[in-house]
């Protein structure tokens, strides 16, 4: 029953996302539409001079740029339906090939910035609101404001200076070193290129979760049960440990996962810093250089993440829902 | 008793004499940091080969650049140029929010539909967004005000949303209805005035974001030409410089906007505590 339920709730929530990311792909398409660029020149690039007027017609008509808008868009979504999201003008390339590929390297970087993000996060959390008040309350505290109103690629680019160029320990830049084929790459080699980026992200996400989890702690600690427990004899974090880890992990969690949007933004900045070969990366070459497709293609992917991240968040909130409901504990 | 009273009375004045204080020195340190800008003339910030690569010194507190420029000056004017981008994001994202906000009050369907806007925008990744305007209207201020603009407006529309949803069910708006006031006449002499003070901290809290998502565009290289002072783009050009060990380049404009970004956070929390909307 409650897994029928839960079917139910995954199949209205995709379609909702099917209506939103119809709207997304419109609402881009049309602004794209509206753009300057000339996707001829932007095609041909310098080649511009060399092909005659003759072959700039037949490459309009081939790409149907005298169509109407209308038709264009009802083009281009057949083809996003047959999932083909056309060729990347910049890496002559499947649109599809060039995100797998660098989705990959994305795909890594944030997975360990948001687990480390969330450790972390949910630690500084518990440790603020059982302290509530006094001095390591405040310094974590402090240390979230601080960290919300920097600028994210600037920690980034402080990392460098500090790890790269005066300690030296890290390479200042690409996710791979120069001239080496991809087998002689040792564990170590990546290792030292990614460190860097995902620590700048890990940092980026920490101030959100411990907030959260502060003001969580702090509201579970005043309950009625913890107070029981308290008199019990309990306390410490012996009696967080047994009572109040489970009502705050699981809304942590979920929020974490809510913060997929963050996320992605803070790789785009993070592997511009270290030039990481990644999605963010891609996104920034295909705006700086008129790659339609390739752009077109990452939004609807960056929705497409952002969807499956509140998707996690709100099925995790809907469990926990449940079971609060059925009366049984987390 | 009355001594008591007295006492809890004084300190509530006190309390908010405090925070007016407070209130008036942040506005004082941001005056001084942004019209500074209006004094910063062109030849403050000319090359001078003859002064490249200087560390921080008492003449140029920030250092020079490669070029000999003085970046304390390059810095004001980025600072300058931050908060004007703010200024008029927050303006256009407080007016979207307003309406949109308005416009949900009329009646289920408009609702829904705002509801559906919030969520198309919250579905994109801010920055994914604001690349994508940013390209489509080819860069220039205008990409980037206008982006951060039409960006930044869902949270304060679903506060806003939320706080006309309760407003709307109250006593004396169903009695103004019930005596036939238009609804324009309900906006003006019930919502707005209650509105008023969330919509002011709203439009203060927005340059925090709006800032540091113009920095962070600027820094991609969407928008602005390399000639212009954004703190973004200083930025990104000392990160070319980086392995000369020119530290500075990055440390102190970073600082700045940092400060910028605080003093902006600060007065909004300041002003929600005295003018205390919730």
């Amino acid at each position: 029953m409650q897994l029928l339920n839960i079917g139910k709730f995954i199949l209205l929530r995709t379609l909702k996302f099917a209506i939103l990311l119809f709207a997304v792909v419109l609402f881009s398409f049309i602004l794209v539409s509206f753009s300057p660029v000339d996707p001829i020149q932007s095609y041909l690039g310098a080649e511009m001079m060399v092909v005659s007027e003759e072959q700039k017609e037949r490459l309009a008509e081939y790409f149907g740029v005298d169509e109407s808008k209308t038709q264009q868009f009802l083009n281009w979504l057949n083809m996003f339906l047959h999932g083909d999201l056309g060729t990347s003008l910049l890496y002559r390339q499947e649109v599809i090939a060039v995100i797998q590929e660098r989705f990959l390297a994305s795909f890594v970087l944030m997975a360990i910035s948001w687990i480390i993000s969330g450790i972390f996060g949910y630690a500084l959390g518990v440790i603020a609101g059982m302290n509530k008040g006094t001095m390591i309350d405040k310094a974590i505290k402090s240390f979230c404001f601080i960290l919300a109103s920097t600028p994210a690629f600037w920690i980034g680019i402080l990392l460098l200076i500090v790890f790269s160029l005066w300690l030296g320990w890290f390479p200042i830049g690409l996710s791979l070193p120069i001239g080496m084929l991809a087998e002689e790459v040792t564990v170590w080699d990546w290792l030292k290129h990614i460190i860097l980026p995902a620590l700048t992200l890990s940092i980026i996400g920490v101030s959100n979760i411990t907030l959260h989890t502060r003001q969580k702690v702090m509201d579970v600690l005043e309950s009625e049960f913890i107070r029981f427990a308290r008199s019990k004899g309990e306390e410490g974090f012996r009696l967080f440990a047994r009572h109040g880890l489970r009502n705050t992990l699981f809304p942590a969690i979920s929020v974490h996962f809510a913060s997929f949007g963050e996320l992605f933004g803070g790789a785009i900045l993070a592997e511009q810093v270290f030039s990481y070969p990644g999605l963010g990366q891609a996104i920034v070459q295909a705006g700086m250089n008129s790659d339609v497709p390739l752009l077109l293609g990452i939004v609807v992917f960056s929705t497409l993440f952002v969807f499956i991240g509140n998707l996690l968040a709100d099925l995790l909130y809907y469990l926990i829902d449940v079971r609060m409901k059925n009366g049984e504990t987390i | 008793m009355k001594n008591q009273y007295l006492s809890i009375d004084f300190d509530s004045t006190n309390y908010k004499r405090r925070i007016l204080w407070k209130i008036i020195g942040l506005v004082c340190l941001f005056l001084l940091v942004a019209l500074s800008g209006f004094w910063i003339g062109e030849e403050q910030i000319e090359a001078n080969m003859g002064e490249k690569h200087l560390s921080p010194s008492l003449d140029h507190p920030f250092g020079t650049d490669w070029l000999g420029r003085d970046m304390f000056f390059r810095t004001l004017l980025g600072l300058h140029l931050s908060w004007k981008v703010g200024l008029f994001a927050a303006v256009i994202s407080t007016v979207i929010a307003l309406t949109l906000s308005l416009l949900s009050s009329i009646n289920k369907f408009f609702d829904s539909l705002v509801t559906m806007l919030i969520d198309l925008f919250l579905s994109i990744p801010h920055l994914v967004a604001l690349i994508l305007i940013a390209f489509v209207l080819g860069g220039g201020v205008k990409g980037i005000v206008i982006g951060i603009a039409f960006t930044h407006w869902p949270s304060l529309t679903r506060v806003l949303r939320a706080e006309i949803l309760q407003i709307k069910s109250s006593e004396y708006v169903h009695i103004s209805k019930k005596l036939g006031k238009s609804r324009m006449w309900i906006i003006r002499h019930h919502y707005l005035p209650q509105l008023a003070p969330q919509l002011f901290v709203g439009f203060i809290l927005l340059f925090p974001h709006a800032i540091l998502h113009e920095s962070a565009i600027t820094f991609l290289g969407f928008g602005l030409s390399p000639e212009q002072p954004a703190i973004g783009i200083i930025l990104s050009e000392a990160m070319k410089y980086l392995t000369m060990g020119m530290w500075w380049l990055v440390v102190f404009p970073g600082l700045s906007l940092f400060g910028m970004v605080v003093i902006f956070d600060a007065l909004g929390n300041n002003l929600r505590k005295l003018l205390n909307p919730n």
